[in-house]
């Protein structure tokens, strides 16, 4: 009782009242929006909280340690396409795949990790090393007939609910990722509350002095990419058993490696919020030019506007949304 | 070991070294501006894909093939790559990495998109005569149109290296490019050289764009993978150094060849990602770059 106690102080920790309360207010309404909401709009919230969570998990890394990950679909395909796999071939529920799933993908992370990090690639060699590992993942798996090779793996669609399986509507899948995203907003908030947590702002900041003070910075480095890469896996077994279906060619496309990168960078890099309020911008943003893209019926106009919007972003609010965001609402997150 | 199996070793190894001349020429804009104001240019497969458009359009619309429209398309791409630097890059020159990422990012979309409105998602390509030729060396066949393409890039890397040392403008960019204070210091216009220096480089691969499509057809998602295939080639190269771009883009077009011809041709980008990573590791100033970071 009293680890649970001190625990939920350290989660409060000088967190000003308001924002406890409006957080509460917005889990309450994140909690009955399903029953408010179509079809349409269910969906796209699923897809706000899809990449706060993977933003989330990739901001552990980037915006709490400081190395730039440009290759975090590999992750998430190496969770999601064991998982279904192990499902498809074997019959092997997805509560017990995704263990698998998620071992690989921290297998994956502490090779990617260890050897970035042992040979100290740094900044942009690191985000090199990064994708061509995701890449060289892609060909493999092209090539794997386990793994349906570049025809891809589908899942069988079964009517009615089935938790235990994750075979079943909407809805369900909606409250896993909300599950998922509360979850890693606390664990990540506990991170930054904990020695690890400034550890990691102390390497992002400046490596060396942080090396100098004795902070054990191969080792937090290596906890950080782990951590971040089994977050990331647990994503992409959600992403296979909502969607039913995997491919090579997309599951670890540079492209998927991009997008989960964007929510945190645009919302506002190694803040709490940033992931979230990222994720609602772009998906707004991505729905809204979806609306203008049908109506104007010239191809890639969608995304004309979207890149638009991404340099607009990146020139007038280059360290994110939220934190000018917060300022704005008097709600100003700590500097860290 | 037959004869056959020989000769058609060679023959992949002679059209790998064609095409990986044409890499070289796109892979040598990237490192020329990363060499010298250290910016990642993310958008470069889209510029590249840009330019094969332009020769395109130049054929089907103007009659002009694309060897000859190629000054025209790399005096564009200049005038617009430094435009780029002025207007957008500069201010995040020195900015953290995700900034400068984010930014080409959009550029890269913007670009790819604004190809894929105008000439929609089909494969283009152009029909020349020269495609029917090739000239014999030997027991080798050398297509026209692959030699062609291999010399106008030879040439123009052969232009830049003069103009990087023999030229005022070109030493004060290699200045500013190893000291940037003292560039600053000594009276440089570091500002106009950095814009200079984004121009040569989109006039790079703009040239190997017009280049490239007398080989291979283009559509809208070549873009990604000509992205990375200049980030694999450069590294590989070395980062920075004009020397290594060419060597590189050599050995990533024979590599890429040889994998084609021995393994399944689907396999070959294994072949240039697996490269990559040993590079990083072992050697990450790349096989002809000068050591140290």
């Amino acid at each position: 009782m009293r680890g649970l106690s001190k625990l939920g102080r350290r989660l409060v920790g000088d967190a000003p009242p308001r924002v406890l309360w409006s957080l509460a207010l917005l889990l309450a309404v994140l909690l009955v929006a399903p029953a408010a909401l179509g079809k349409y709009w269910l969906s796209v919230l699923i897809l706000v909280l899809y990449f706060a969570y993977v933003g989330q998990a990739w901001n552990i890394l980037m915006g709490f340690a400081g190395q730039l990950s440009l290759g975090h679909a590999l992750y998430a395909g190496l969770g999601g396409y064991i998982a279904a796999g192990l499902y498809f071939h074997y019959g092997i529920g997805p509560w017990a795949g995704l263990f698998a799933g998620v071992a690989a993908a921290a297998a994956a992370g502490a090779v990617v990790g260890f050897l970035g990090f042992r040979f100290s690639l740094a900044g942009v060699y690191f985000a090199l090393l990064t994708i061509a590992f995701s890449e060289f993942t892609r060909l493999a798996f092209d090539h794997w007939a386990w793994a349906g090779g570049s025809g891809g793996l589908f899942l069988k669609v079964g009517s009615g609910s089935d938790l235990w399986n994750l075979r079943g509507g909407a809805v369900m899948f909606y409250y896993l990722i909300l599950a998922l995203s509360v979850g890693a907003f606390v664990l990540c908030r506990l991170l930054l509350q904990s020695r690890i947590g400034q550890y990691w702002l102390a390497i992002r900041e400046d490596a060396e002095a942080a090396q100098a003070v004795g902070v054990p910075v191969l080792r937090a480095k290596m906890i950080a990419i782990v951590l971040s890469a089994a977050l990331t896996a647990l994503a992409g077994v959600w992403n296979a058993f909502y969607y039913n279906n995997l491919f090579p060619e997309t599951a670890f496309a540079m492209g998927r490696s991009i997008e989960i990168t964007l929510a945190p960078i645009i919302g506002g890099l190694g803040t709490l919020f940033g992931p979230f309020v990222g994720a609602v911008v772009l998906t707004g943003l991505g729905e809204a030019f979806t609306d203008v893209g049908e109506v104007l019926k010239v191809p890639g106009i969608k995304q004309i506007f979207y890149g638009l919007a991404l340099l607009v972003i990146v020139m007038y609010r280059p360290a994110g949304v939220w934190p000018w965001l917060a300022d704005r609402l008097g709600l100003k997150e700590r500097q860290r | 070991m037959t004869y056959d199996f020989l000769l058609s070793l060679a023959q992949a190894i002679a059209k790998g070294l064609l095409t990986g001349m044409v890499y070289g020429l796109m892979a040598l804009g990237l490192s020329v501006i990363f060499g010298v104001m250290r910016i990642v240019n993310f958008a470069h497969g889209e510029m590249m894909v840009v330019g094969m458009y332009l020769a395109w359009m130049g054929l089907e619309y103007f009659e002009v093939t694309p060897m000859l429209a190629l000054p025209a398309i790399a005096a564009i791409f200049f005038v617009a790559g430094y435009a780029l630097q002025r207007g957008l890059v500069s201010p995040f020159i020195g900015r953290p990495e995700h900034q400068q990422f984010l930014l080409l990012l959009a550029v890269a979309i913007l670009l790819v998109n604004a190809c894929l409105a105008i000439a929609g998602p089909d494969s283009r390509g152009v029909q020349l005569e020269a495609q029917f030729d090739s000239y014999e060396v030997g027991p080798l066949v050398f297509d026209a149109v692959r030699l062609h393409a291999a010399l106008a890039a030879v040439a123009i890397a052969l232009v830049l290296w003069l103009f990087f040392t023999r030229t005022r403008t070109g030493k004060s960019i290699r200045a500013a490019a190893d000291n940037h204070l003292g560039a600053l210091v000594v009276g440089l216009d570091v500002r106009r050289l950095y814009a200079v220096t984004f121009g040569i480089g989109a006039a790079c691969v703009g040239a190997a764009g017009a280049l490239m499509i007398t080989i291979i057809p283009v559509t809208p998602f070549l873009a990604n993978e000509y992205t990375l295939l200049a980030f694999v080639i450069v590294i590989v190269g070395g980062l920075g150094s004009m020397t290594g771009a060419l060597m590189g883009g050599l050995l990533i077009g024979v590599s890429e060849a040889l994998a084609g011809l021995l393994f399944e041709p689907s396999l070959k980008s294994m072949f240039s990602f697996g490269l990559l990573i040993l590079v990083l590791l072992l050697r990450p100033q790349g096989l002809f770059g000068r050591s140290g970071r």
